[in-house]
């Protein structure tokens, strides 16, 4: 438990069972991104997956309107803070989409329109833990929340699913995406507040190696005693 | 204003977590900008006050001088400038918005840096507008920092802009032009961020060169 701030006794919520520690629970549906919304239209979208052998699939969005996909009712976590429960979708399934493919890869990188990148273990985009999907709450998807279609991977921070996406290869080896790069975790799992790359509980146990490697690199964590002045600061750790 | 005692330093367009504990263990969790430039272990945040919010109305109206207060960071690695660049700059700011962008200001003057800064702040009025007298002073000076603000609900008299909301001809008038390759950063509320980023693009500006920050209604800064 953190220092107790004097006077404040926050919001507790009915729902907060669900809520991962440290977020907070939104109703409606903040946007962030790092850039300008790309505008993709559909007649030019493609989908590809590329294993680590090079293998290629690929769906314009015809095809990929023609696989089979599933409405799904999940809970959002933005590693920003807020949480919003029971948002419906439309997707295809990613195991659909790897359905016959030759893979013994370990990790995913899924690559966006705009250029963004977002790195995944394989393991969980696999088993029904993850969809492209192209309808939210029985609409089209907005562009600004990832139209035409977005990665979905409800379990980890919503960084993970990659709005706009447009391809995922397959890979043997782990490299960073775009927030993995600028201090944000590798893994990214709420309910572990993976949020920083000083964050290193658990995680996904492939990972153990880069994860080492990157505490070196970047954003950490310190604990102060106090100090001076105005208002005095001090710093938590995520132990 | 925080004394932070081992603040490694920040650069500027970064943020901080703050975290608020209730006696029962309960707490909260909330990201605001850091308004300062790197400077020594003095943070200064900027927090506008949610009247409805869980977090803002502790911190703007119960924490009290030298009352502790647990924070982390910084954090984010993307919407940053930092003091050696060469490039011109564009900012465009709605609301609180303005905060990040101001440790940028503050950042250039510090660095003594002349490179070319705009910023475009779009603001309900001129009572809701933040550091109105430090942009004067600092545009005085006249290193090449030009602002101008766009009003959205009240102007003073003599504004150069008449009310209203962002738009192609602002950005045109009173932006850099996409010839001088400006990086460009956008804050504010998503609406006012999606629609800034819209009109750069459309008026042909680099979309690899246009860096947003943005928040909801409640979606990270209340």
């Amino acid at each position: 438990m953190g220092i107790v701030s004097p006077g404040f006794s926050g919001r507790r919520r009915a729902d907060s069972d669900k809520l991962p520690p440290g977020q907070y629970l939104v109703t409606d549906f903040p946007v962030l991104s790092a850039g300008p919304t790309p505008r993709v239209d559909s007649a030019s979208w493609r989908l590809t997956v590329r294993t680590e052998t090079g293998q290629v699939r690929s769906w314009d969005w015809a095809a990929f309107l023609a696989l089979p996909s599933e409405e799904v009712t999940v809970d959002l976590h933005c590693v920003t803070k807020w949480s919003k429960l029971g948002t419906r979708w439309r997707g295809v399934s990613i195991d659909t989409l790897l359905d016959g493919a030759e893979t013994a890869a370990d990790y995913a990188m899924a690559h966006s329109y705009g250029g963004y990148t977002t790195n995944l273990p394989l393991a969980d985009l696999v088993d029904g833990q993850a969809w492209v999907a192209f309808e939210y709450d029985g609409d089209p998807l907005e562009p600004e929340h990832g139209g035409p279609a977005r990665l979905l991977v409800p379990h980890l921070y919503l960084w993970k699913s990659a709005k706009w996406v447009q391809g995922i290869d397959l890979s043997d080896d782990d490299e960073p995406g775009f927030w993995e790069s600028l201090g944000y975790h590798n893994y990214g799992d709420p309910w572990r507040e993976q949020r920083y790359w000083g964050d290193l509980r658990g995680g996904s146990p492939r990972l153990g190696r880069s994860r080492r490697r990157r505490r070196q690199r970047g954003l950490s964590c310190w604990r102060f005693p106090g100090g001076r002045a105005t208002a005095q600061a001090s710093m938590w750790t995520s132990g | 204003m925080l004394e932070v005692p081992g603040w490694p330093g920040h650069r500027a367009g970064q943020h901080v977590d703050v975290r608020l504990t209730a006696e029962d263990g309960y707490s909260a969790q909330r990201s605001y900008s850091i308004a300062s430039a790197p400077q020594g272990t003095a943070l200064e945040l900027t927090v506008q006050r949610l009247d409805d919010g869980e977090v803002s109305p502790y911190l703007t109206q119960t924490l009290g001088v030298g009352q502790p207060l647990e924070l982390r960071g910084p954090v984010g690695g993307w919407f940053v400038w930092d003091a050696d660049g060469t490039a011109p700059v564009l900012l465009v700011a709605g609301g609180s918005g303005l905060v990040p962008l101001m440790a940028m200001i503050r950042a250039r003057a510090q660095a003594a840096n002349r490179v070319p800064f705009r910023l475009i702040y779009s603001v309900r009025d001129p009572a809701a507008a933040l550091y109105a007298t430090e942009l004067i002073e600092r545009q005085r000076v006249g290193d090449g920092l030009g602002v101008t603000y766009l009003y959205t609900r009240t102007a003073p008299a003599g504004s150069p802009l008449p009310v209203g909301r962002i738009s192609a001809d602002v950005i045109a008038s009173s932006g850099l032009p996409p010839a001088d390759s400006p990086r460009v950063f956008v804050c504010g509320p998503t609406g006012f961020v999606e629609t800034t980023a819209g009109l750069l693009v459309a008026a042909g500006h680099d979309p690899g060169a246009i860096k947003t920050e943005r928040f909801g209604p409640s979606g990270g800064q209340s």
